[in-house]
């Protein structure tokens, strides 16, 4: 029998390669300066899905991102690697949420998407590294977690047994399923995208997308349905709108300091040998070094 | 209740550095809130663990020693810490931002629904004024990392749950004895009530433990390398110069993604913080993460083609070159001048 397996993605602004055009006169982060991608230890845990559903029959893996319309491109970036379908969680609602309100959201999302056994997610997205949200979903969900994952060992639909990098060390766990397991960078890179799956889902587009476009192709997406990305609001899930977005966030931010260092009085030297002579005698002299 | 926590984190009855920096964290911190210090240790074999723990000016430490609680499985100490944590009622919870603190962290603070900040790079206890809500809370945990990429520094407040939860990495606090002689109080508990057969689904079949080879944290030279150094060969060259000058080699973020050095090496928020006597900065443009992690160093050198590299403003020297240039006459003006 096959395991339906959700991986949850998020689209995050690419923080490794921050230009000079990345803030703003007044200091502030430019976002739209940077740009959008896969965050990629969500690409590891897609990976690992892919992989499983290659090795059980008859499985699934299903993509959830939570974000503004544009993250649509995560879903279809899953599609075209072999995922396959994907859900936008995605309302006005929903912004301004902590790691909290997020892992509330996304739970009650997974919910509505009816039984699954396994779940899996990147361990932390590069734009706030705090790697909370898989724990906080498998909590709120009540199944166990298995966090940094590097390889999945053994699956069937009873029970998983995971390889954890961790710190100082390795770890292999065995745990029942339904679980969340989130996936370290150690683990293996993404496959590339699929040359066959990028023409069948190029034009996979959620209903609001379609609308912005103006597109008149009723009939495509009505004979190909897997063209269609569902979008989930806040009105198909059953929540409290008190945990959701900004005000149902506990931790609050006071305040944003953008960097400014204080200068030294640094002294500026050349990579000459007189200058790198001179500055190796000095440090020699004073006992920094020697 | 009300108190400050500190969760321990234990490996074969040794209490972690972290946890002994956390604790004299958290004890300035219940001084500055007139609180009293807990600590909570959770595991197997905890018998005199008392002693290790109270000179850091504990005043209550929480024991919960069975079996099934070591080695650490997510499931049984998150029970346990939850359960206690509803108890106790604690205003402030710290941890390790280490594998186990940021497992064990976000479970806990979910099923309590309280607000974890992670990865802090400074704790402080300050004023929040909530002008739309008309009001004032005295004396919050201020929960100050960076983010966004490290362009900003952040201060997070949970101004209305509690505990107010943060992690922090090994190294960023300093860890001080109180006095050899302070004198806590012991509270034993049965996990046996609280555990049940899920909490124990998760199981270990194997464990490779090892004890950390590279000491970064404890060299007096620190000779770092960022994404500048362009290469895995061009490492060798600053294991050359460490070795030389008996340092250890540390890499910035960017090194580490790039796969020219081990993850291990990584210095600053998201890896280990140092404070030698002398820093040396090769191809480190100076990100505030990395910054984070060294900017204690008494001396700081950096090596970087680029005379506007934020790292040369925190830098006592900027040599302005190629570090494939300096770094080997660096190594050939050492070499000529002692002997």
């Amino acid at each position: 029998m096959g395991l339906k397996i959700i991986v949850l993605a998020k689209q995050v602004p690419d923080t490794r390669n921050v230009g000079k055009d990345a803030m703003k006169a007044d200091g502030t982060v430019n976002r739209a300066a940077l740009p959008a991608i896969f965050n990629p230890e969500d690409l590891n845990a897609l990976e690992q899905a892919l992989r499983i559903k290659q090795r059980v029959k008859g499985s699934t893996v299903t993509l959830l991102t939570m974000g503004p319309g544009r993250a649509s491109e995560v879903i279809r970036e899953g599609l075209f690697r072999g995922a396959d379908d994907g859900y936008l969680l995605t309302d006005r609602a929903f912004a301004g949420a902590d790691t909290l309100a997020t892992s509330y959201a996304i739970s009650l999302a997974i919910k509505k998407l009816g039984k699954c056994d396994l779940i899996l997610a990147g361990r932390q997205a590069i734009d706030g590294d705090t790697a909370q949200v898989g724990p906080q979903v498998a909590e709120k969900l009540g199944m166990p977690q298995i966090t940094y994952a590097e390889e999945i060992v053994e699956v069937n639909s009873k029970k998983i047994v995971v390889k954890r990098r961790l710190e100082r060390g390795v770890e292999t766990v065995e745990g029942p399923l339904p679980c969340v397991v989130t996936v370290n960078s150690s683990a293996p890179v993404c496959r590339p995208r699929n040359a066959r799956l990028l023409m069948k889902f190029k034009h996979a587009k959620t209903v609001t997308e379609r609308q912005e476009a103006n597109e008149d192709y009723l009939e495509m997406y009505h004979d190909r349905p897997y063209l269609n990305i569902q979008e989930i609001t806040v009105n198909d899930i059953d929540a409290d709108r008190e945990q959701l977005g900004l005000a149902g966030s506990p931790t609050k931010v006071k305040k944003i300091q953008n960097i400014v260092f204080q200068a030294k009085d640094s002294k500026v030297l050349d990579a000459t040998d007189e200058d790198i002579e001179g500055l190796m005698k000095e440090l020699i002299a004073n006992h920094t070094i020697g | 209740m009300n108190n400050v926590f500190v969760y321990l984190e234990i490996e074969d009855g040794v209490v972690a550095d972290v946890s002994l920096e956390l604790l004299t964290k958290g004890r300035s911190l219940a001084n500055q809130l007139s609180r009293k210090l807990e600590a909570v240790a959770i595991g197997h074999k905890l018998n005199g663990i008392e002693k290790h723990v109270f000179p850091y000016g504990v005043d209550v430490l929480h024991i919960a020693d069975h079996p099934h609680l070591s080695p650490f499985t997510t499931l049984t100490h998150s029970k346990v810490l939850i359960e206690l944590f509803k108890q106790e009622k604690p205003e402030i919870a710290l941890m390790g931002a280490t594998s186990i603190g940021r497992d064990l962290g976000p479970r806990v603070s979910s099923a309590l629904h309280s607000g974890l900040t992670a990865d802090c790079t400074a704790l402080e206890i300050g004023p929040h004024e909530d002008k739309k809500a008309k009001k004032v809370y005295e004396s919050l945990l201020y929960q100050i990392r960076p983010a966004f990429g490290g362009n900003i520094v952040a201060t997070i407040i949970n101004p209305e749950c509690r505990p107010q939860m943060a992690t922090v990495r090994e190294g960023v606090m300093k860890s001080e004895i109180v006095a050899a002689d302070y004198k806590g109080e012991v509270k034993q508990y049965d996990a046996a009530k609280w555990l049940t057969p899920e909490d124990l689904a998760v199981k270990i079949i194997e464990r490779h433990m090892e004890k950390s080879k590279v000491n970064i944290k404890n060299s007096s030279i620190v000779v770092a390398g960022g994404y500048g150094v362009g290469s895995k060969a061009n490492f060798d060259l600053l294991f050359e110069l460490a070795s030389v000058l008996g340092a250890e080699v540390g890499a910035s973020r960017a090194a580490v993604d790039s796969g020219f050095c081990d993850k291990n090496r990584q210095i600053g928020q998201t890896g280990v913080t140092v404070r030698p006597k002398l820093y040396i900065a090769c191809g480190i443009s100076g990100q505030i993460q990395h910054v984070a992690g060294m900017e204690e160093s008494a001396m700081v050198i950096s090596i970087n083609s680029d005379k506007d590299a934020p790292i040369n403003k925190i830098a006592d020297y900027a040599i302005v070159g190629n570090m494939e240039d300096v770094v080997p006459k660096m190594i050939k003006a050492y070499k000529a001048n002692t002997k």
